[in-house]
């Protein structure tokens, strides 16, 4: 019997390593191939689990707590449709992008392998040190998907951000060093009932520890700053794959300890995301109104976004708010995707970097530049798209609770939202004096719109992603 | 799916579809997108007239479908969305004969028309939302469709005017949603219903129901333009003349007079409203932005932004009329969103083709005009004629419906701002068609783009659809008696709003 949950992980791991074998630049296709099969067997899981409820593998026929247990519930199963639906076109996108940037396509391949294959493993493992260990995977794939570009000054974003993540894994691994010293045992599963309101400190202590190092990772306001020069410097496929995705993950594990072992405890400090993602989102949208470069201000705009995910912490008692967060974790990694990518065929055919350089695109870029304004509109959390129904859910959710400031926070975060998008859309709609265009190929744009397109249709049709979120656990504890 | 759940789809993509297709249409295939946009035009109308019909002998059309669980998109075509759906359709056939002439030779023409038809889109769907979701989710669609519109010229004055239009509809959106989210968390899912949804509530959430009334009107009325939210209006004349024509007469500031319309008598229901006491400082706004904007209109020498602030306020009669309580009222503002549109689109258009013909944009350069260009001139007299409310037009007998209105609520201050308003509208416009008609013409028009040819005093496609709204303006108020007339459709929609209450 094949096993999706496996193959997902065995797959992006063996097109990476065939793309190695290879050598530089090459390994695209297998790697569209895989990614495509990748997508099949996600939505495969996704079908089996709206039937059946929660599935659960363990590799090699050893249960937890001696051997490796993979586990599936809605939300791992949503963020893995939605790592592998972003992957695809972004990888079709890559593959004509670096046609005419051999140096920096070197490695791409092999360490967007090894990135997926850690997303995947991490939204399928079920105890805290395999965590551990997909977490660093993507980040140091990450890293070096940052780095191969080679400049100075994506070397120095690059170390910046490898300094960053190795210390935010690097508190993650104590504090789970401290939950075995306290308990003996890593796995999700059996901690449940172990931790209670009335946990040791040094519980507590750990819960910090791990919560303070994914913030870190997850680059959320005062710790977003290596995020922009990282995002904002790499080429623009990386730059989607890493504003989409790579952030979701470690927001997911917060989201899944949270919920998880760690709710008896987890009361008390939840207004702490809430306010840090309030911040980010007026910091990141203040730094992306005031943005010069085209791409600080998409990096600087997800900085603002995920701003939004933390919203949701005091309201997860309620009905909806888990909703809220996923749908926006939907929205923003599609828009922005869609958004790297429309920006990256931008400079690509002005030759500038700036949003002063786009003056007149509107005319000779108008597909390009209808993605970038419907990645816009989910962005803005405008209707019909996945934004908005993010938005609708969130307020909703904060209304009910009475918790008014979050609404607010929110539309406001819209409104900024529309300052910053606008101001590209507004320069491109300018009447200039037509430049150098140099043409870029069609498949680019195409992509850049499908990823767009998506961000908008999934708010037509949000109700299957929802059931696939109410399929519990194994055990039905979180 | 039945036949009366696919034909509020049918009417939205009747418009959508040519506007997708036209978008990617290379810009010199001008036959097709000719054909396209005719034929959509054309198909709407037919299936508007099919509607018509339907509801008219008492069926039901509309359709569900739901986008999240507990949150449903909701279609239907009922007696007054179909009021707002007529007028759009008859007057988008128009805008677009108009716009085809008046952009001839123009650059970006896929996209203007291709926004174009989105707007149209939206519109049909605000009219035919049947929940506060739905109706949020198309009039949002709106502000972003109508934005690259305003923009079309690509200057900077075209972008300032932009930017602050945005400014104003997309906060009055957030104030929307909150309202709309407020409300839902309330009542929980609930569809527009003939005496409104939330009397069930009762007196025991009164505060807070107050607060989203002001948040849900504050919302729509922007985009009516209600006064202190009307400033984006003037600002937004930097648009080509069909898209003012558009913004001014269908799509913008109807969207928000209907939604008005839709909050009081099916959100909330006017008697509730009235328990509420929530008309009387809605009527009170109205009429302070009546009088304003007539105020305005009199010291602006460009003549769109004259015919802008004229909008403000003529759009204020809708509010007036949907706040006055009691069925006359009522008729007389519905009837009111038809008649203030067919006059407006009227004005602009002349506006248009002064500007096109002979360069004229300003009042004082319109010395002449009128013996250079007779028929548009005709057009202009009747439909200005009309808003200031002379016998035999369209205005007159709004304004009789609002008056009797006023004084059966018991409001009789309310026709004293009428009277002001009809007075202003005499200040403002006479001098136009005064020195149009009777001064002496100058020797040669200095901006002078289209010659004339015989009675042809322009190209005909500019010519044709402001003497049909013009000639749409007297038949509306001489035979406003007959059953086909607008004020027939008012009556039996209020005949509905208010059951067994009708005069």
């Amino acid at each position: 019997m094949i096993d999706p949950m496996v193959w997902l992980i065995v797959l992006p791991l063996a097109w990476a390593c065939f793309a190695f074998l290879l050598g530089p630049g090459r390994g695209a296709r297998p790697a569209i191939a895989g990614l495509a099969v990748q997508l099949l067997l996600a939505l495969q899981l996704a079908a089996g689990l709206n039937d059946s409820g929660a599935g659960a593998h363990a590799i090699g026929g050893w249960g937890a707590p001696l051997g490796i247990d993979l586990a599936a519930d809605g939300l791992s199963v949503a963020m893995l449709l939605l790592t592998q639906v972003v992957v695809l076109p972004l990888a079709i996108y890559a593959r004509t992008y670096f046609a005419s940037y051999a140096a920096e396509a070197r490695y791409f391949w092999p360490l967007a392998g090894f990135l997926i294959a850690g997303l995947n493993a991490l939204f399928l493992s079920a105890d805290l040190f395999n965590l551990y260990v997909t977490l660093e995977l993507v980040g140091l794939a990450a890293v070096g998907l940052v780095a191969a570009g080679g400049g100075a000054k994506q070397i120095t974003a690059a170390l910046r951000y490898l300094f960053a993540t190795l210390l935010g894994s690097g508190a993650y691994l104590l504090g789970v060093a401290l939950i075995y010293g306290a308990y003996g045992t890593v796995s999700i599963p059996t901690l449940l009932p172990l931790v209670t309101a009335e946990a040791p400190d040094v519980v507590r202590l750990a819960g910090g520890l791990m919560l303070a190092g994914l913030m870190l990772k997850t680059a959320l306001f005062p710790f977003h700053f290596w995020l922009p020069p990282a995002h904002g410097g790499a080429p623009a496929p990386v730059s989607a794959l890493l504003s989409a995705l790579v952030v979701k993950a470690s927001f997911y594990l917060i989201l899944r300890l949270w919920l998880g072992p760690f709710a008896p405890l987890a009361g008390i400090i939840a207004w702490l995301p809430a306010l840090l993602g309030a911040a980010a989102i007026f910091w990141g949208s203040y730094q992306a109104i005031c943005a010069r470069r085209i791409k600080m201000l998409v990096a600087y705009s997800t900085v603002a976004q995920l701003g939004y995910l933390f919203l949701i912490f005091p309201l997860l008692p309620t009905e909806g708010a888990l909703q809220a967060g996923i749908m926006q974790a939907y929205a923003h990694g599609l828009a922005k995707a869609a958004m790297f990518a429309a920006a990256g065929v931008l400079i690509e055919a002005t030759g500038q970097d700036t949003v002063e350089g786009l003056a007149g695109a509107a005319q000779q870029l108008p597909l390009t530049l209808f993605a970038f304004g419907l990645a816009g509109i989910t962005l803005m959390g405008l209707p019909p798209s996945a934004g908005f129904l993010a938005k609708w859910q969130l307020i909703e959710a904060a209304l009910a609770q009475g918790h008014w400031i979050i609404a607010v926070a929110a539309l406001a975060g819209g409104l900024l939202a529309a300052v910053y998008v606008f101001r590209v859309l507004r320069q491109a709609f300018l009447l200039a004096p037509v430049g150098d265009v140099r043409p870029v190929p069609r498949m680019l744009e195409w992509m850049a719109l499908l990823l767009a397109a998506a961000s908008v249709l999934l708010g037509l049709r949000g109700v299957e992603l929802m059931q696939l979120l109410g399929v519990p656990a194994m055990g039905g504890a979180s | 799916m039945t036949i009366n759940e696919a034909l509020p789809l049918a009417v939205l993509a009747s418009s959508l579809l040519p506007g997708l297709v036209i978008f990617i249409l290379p810009e010199t295939w001008i036959g097709t997108r000719t054909t396209l946009n005719l034929l959509g035009a054309v198909a709407k109308l037919v299936l508007v007239g099919i509607l018509l019909a339907g509801v008219h002998a008492g069926e039901d059309y509309g359709v569900r479908y739901a986008v999240l669980p507990g949150l449903d998109l909701v279609f239907k075509a009922d007696a007054l969305g179909l009021l707002f759906i007529t007028l759009s359709a008859i007057l988008w056939l128009l805008t677009t004969l108009y716009a085809i002439g008046y952009l001839e030779g123009a650059p970006r023409r896929s996209r203007f028309f291709g926004f174009f038809s989105l707007c149209v889109t939206a519109t049909m769907g605000i009219a035919m939302a049947g929940n506060l979701f739905t109706f949020f989710v198309f009039y949002e669609l709106l502000t972003l469709s109508t934005f690259p519109l305003v923009v079309h010229r690509g200057t900077n004055q075209a972008m300032k005017g932009g930017t602050i239009y945005l400014a104003y509809t997309l906060g009055g959106g957030a104030l929307l949603l909150t309202g709309i989210v407020w409300l839902h968390s309330l009542a929980g899912q609930a569809d527009f219903a003939h005496g409104g949804f939330v009397a069930s509530l009762g007196q025991a959430h009164a505060g807070q129901l107050q607060l989203i009334f002001l948040l849900l009107i504050a919302g729509v009325g922007v985009k009516a333009a209600l006064v202190p939210l009307h400033g984006w209006l003037p600002q937004a004349m930097v648009a080509p003349a069909p898209v003012s024509a558009l913004l001014h007469a269908v799509a913008v500031v109807k969207a928000g007079a209907f939604g008005i319309a839709r909050i009081v008598y099916e959100v909330y229901g006017v008697e509730f409203a009235q328990s509420l006491e929530l008309l009387a400082p809605l009527a009170v706004v109205a009429a302070v932005t009546i009088i304003w904007g007539s105020l305005r209109a009199l010291f602006q020498d460009d003549l769109k932004r004259r015919l802008a602030y004229s909008t403000v306020s003529q759009v204020s009669y809708i509010v007036l009329g949907v706040a006055l309580f009691g069925p006359i009222g009522t008729v007389g503002g519905l009837v009111h969103l038809v008649h203030q549109g067919i006059m407006k689109i009227t004005l602009f258009f002349c506006a248009g083709n002064y500007a096109e013909t002979l360069g004229i944009h300003k009042v004082s350069e319109m010395d002449g005009a009128g013996r250079r260009m007779p028929l548009t001139t005709v057009a202009f007299s009747i439909a200005a004629l009309s808003m200031m409310g002379v016998p035999l037009t369209a205005g007159a007998v709004s304004k009789a419906w609002l008056s009797d209105g006023a004084q059966t609520a018991g409001m009789e201050w309310a026709i004293w701002v009428l009277w002001t308003s009809s007075l202003l509208n005499a200040v403002y416009f006479l001098p136009i068609l005064w020195r149009a008609w009777f001064h002496q013409a100058p020797v040669a028009w200095s901006g002078e783009h289209i010659p004339a040819h015989g009675w042809r005093e322009t190209a005909w496609l500019l010519l044709l659809p402001p003497l049909v709204t013009a000639a749409a303006t007297l038949a509306a108020g001489i035979f406003a008696d007959t059953e086909v007339s607008p004020l027939a459709w008012a009556q039996l929609i209020a005949g509905r709003e208010y059951v067994g209450a009708m005069p």
